[in-house]
């Protein structure tokens, strides 16, 4: 393997409540690369974002940055190590304005090798914000603030880029929107992690696949591979 | 006349009143925390300020919101922090605590009432015509409209407040963006103390200080919060202004009612609007 592994996740168990969701799921980022994880509803892929994040504390099992163990570490230092998450349902800061939401998120000093971010480079790649500026970030369109939650995600001037389903309810020329800004991202050397429920949309970004199904890791492999082998998506997504 | 004057004490009341609730509301709005220490707070700054007043009327004011705020770190830090998301616990915790500190403010301070003389420039009234305004009344009302620019400002204006407003939206959401959030409630809690301790203290002269002030005035805080929305700074300012009104006219025209003349608006706008004049829809 020459390349380094940004994100490694080993033997990680997640449990809501006592529902044992995540059940010993491994798998790994390649840096520099597009990681697509697949699944149907319910099948634990949020709980999988949110247990990197640190948002949900697993009950066991290791999560890893660049050889890194973010074991017990607090959202916020996860978020310092490296990691951003776009989250499922968007949840920017409604009440904060367009250029609040991007300046809450920045942070300084910021460790060397890393593309830093600043409210100016967010407008470039999303001129519709720059617009929108001081409009409070509740009256934005599904689309603006799907943009706005990946402006403020790259804000923490992330290595790794969790993203959760972020074309989820937007119009398909916002969702080509969001896959052109998710290949530039890829282009500046971000390590990005997408759930998406549009298999076809995940497949075209995506290097590395993993499908994951109630909670447990079932087929891996490359974009390419799963293009080839539709048997896997028809078993475990029930694509069409 | 009558009115006027009213009016006037009015206004000096909700002066203290601000002080004391917005912190309160602050407090609530970004922890969720209803913090019942907050009344022992204002009177122990009033008690400060009564002990330290030989040092000079500022420096009493002063070490009265450093006290406070030193306190309310303490509390938020070994107390609140640890009962995070247990409201019930929280409630108890931090009322429970209040009797600690209105005890130990009765052993340190003893029973009797003790007030506060103000410094010589503000002794004495302004003369308007025939209305004569109490100078000392005049500096409360400018005081409190200070404080209330320059936490609007603070909030509205700064990074540091955007990010509060962030936790206050989301605050999983605000921490997974690497917003300090635990700092930022202890900056809030101390701040929030402060400003009760400071209150308790510029009310000395006026209302002077004496066991019972702190549950006196919790009542009022939680009054002016729920009527003007939890959060809400223009909120704290409005409920203030009212109940500061209501509270003095009552007492003066309808005394045997005066707690239900307080009372009623409450029950009305719980009714009606259930998150407060100003108020955030729960998300």
């Amino acid at each position: 393997m020459p390349n380094n592994n940004a994100l490694t996740l080993n033997a990680v168990n997640s449990f809501y409540g006592d529902s044992h969701i995540l059940q010993d799921v491994s798998f790994n980022v390649t840096e520099g690369r597009v990681l697509a994880l697949l699944g149907r509803n319910g099948a634990g892929k949020t709980t999988c974002m949110n247990t990197i994040a640190g948002l949900m504390k697993p009950r066991s099992g290791h999560v890893s940055v660049f050889g890194r163990s973010i074991e017990g570490a607090t959202p916020e230092a996860i978020c310092h190590s490296g990691i951003a998450l776009v989250p499922q349902g968007r949840r920017i800061f409604k009440s904060l304005s367009v250029t609040e939401n991007l300046v809450v998120a920045k942070r300084r000093p910021t460790p060397s090798g890393r593309v830093v971010w600043d409210v100016e480079d967010i407008f470039k790649v999303f001129p519709r914000l720059e617009e929108r500026r001081s409009h409070p970030a509740g009256r934005l369109s599904g689309g603006e603030q799907q943009m706005l939650a990946i402006g403020r995600a790259l804000m923490t001037n992330p290595l790794i880029l969790l993203m959760d389903e972020p074309t989820e309810g937007l119009a398909p020329q916002i969702v080509a929107e969001v896959g052109r800004i998710i290949g530039q991202l890829r282009e500046l050397g971000l390590s990005i992690v997408l759930v998406e429920q549009h298999t076809n949309f995940a497949l075209r970004l995506a290097d590395d696949v993993v499908i994951i199904s109630t909670g447990e890791i079932v087929a891996r492999g490359t974009a390419a591979d799963l293009i080839q082998d539709s048997s896997l998506l028809n078993n475990h997504l029930g694509v069409h | 006349m009558f009115w006027i004057t009213g009016l006037f004490n009015s206004l000096a009341f909700a002066a203290v009143l601000f002080l004391l609730a917005a912190g309160f509301s602050l407090i609530f709005g970004l922890m969720r925390v209803a913090n019942l220490t907050h009344g022992a707070f204002f009177m122990l700054g009033g008690y400060l300020a009564t002990s330290a007043i030989g040092a000079g009327f500022w420096i009493a004011i002063v070490a009265a919101g450093a006290g406070c705020a030193l306190l309310g770190g303490l509390v938020q830090h070994l107390l609140v922090q640890r009962l995070a998301g247990r409201e019930l616990a929280q409630v108890l915790g931090t009322l429970g605590l209040s009797f600690i500190v209105a005890d130990q403010c009765l052993l340190i301070w003893s029973g009797d009432p003790i007030s506060l003389a103000p410094p010589a420039f503000l002794q004495g009234a302004a003369r308007l015509g025939m209305f004569a305004f109490p100078l000392y009344r005049l500096f409360l009302i400018v005081v409190a409209a200070f404080v209330a620019i320059a936490l609007w400002l603070v909030v509205e204006r700064t990074t540091l407040g955007a990010k509060i407003r962030a936790a206050v939206d989301d605050r999983e959401m605000a921490r997974a963006t690497g917003i300090p959030v635990s700092r930022l409630f202890t900056v809030v809690f101390c701040l929030g103390s402060a400003l009760a301790g400071i209150g308790g203290a510029l009310a000395a002269p006026v209302l002077s200080v004496y066991p019972g002030l702190d549950t006196e005035m919790l009542p009022l805080a939680l009054l002016v919060v729920i009527l003007g929305g939890i959060g809400s700074l223009a909120g704290a300012l409005i409920g203030s202004v009212l109940i500061g009104i209501i509270y003095t006219f009552g007492q003066i025209l309808l005394p045997d009612l005066s707690y239900v003349i307080l009372f009623l608006p409450m029950v009305i706008v719980l009714a009606v609007r259930p998150e407060g004049l100003l108020g955030r829809q729960a998300a």
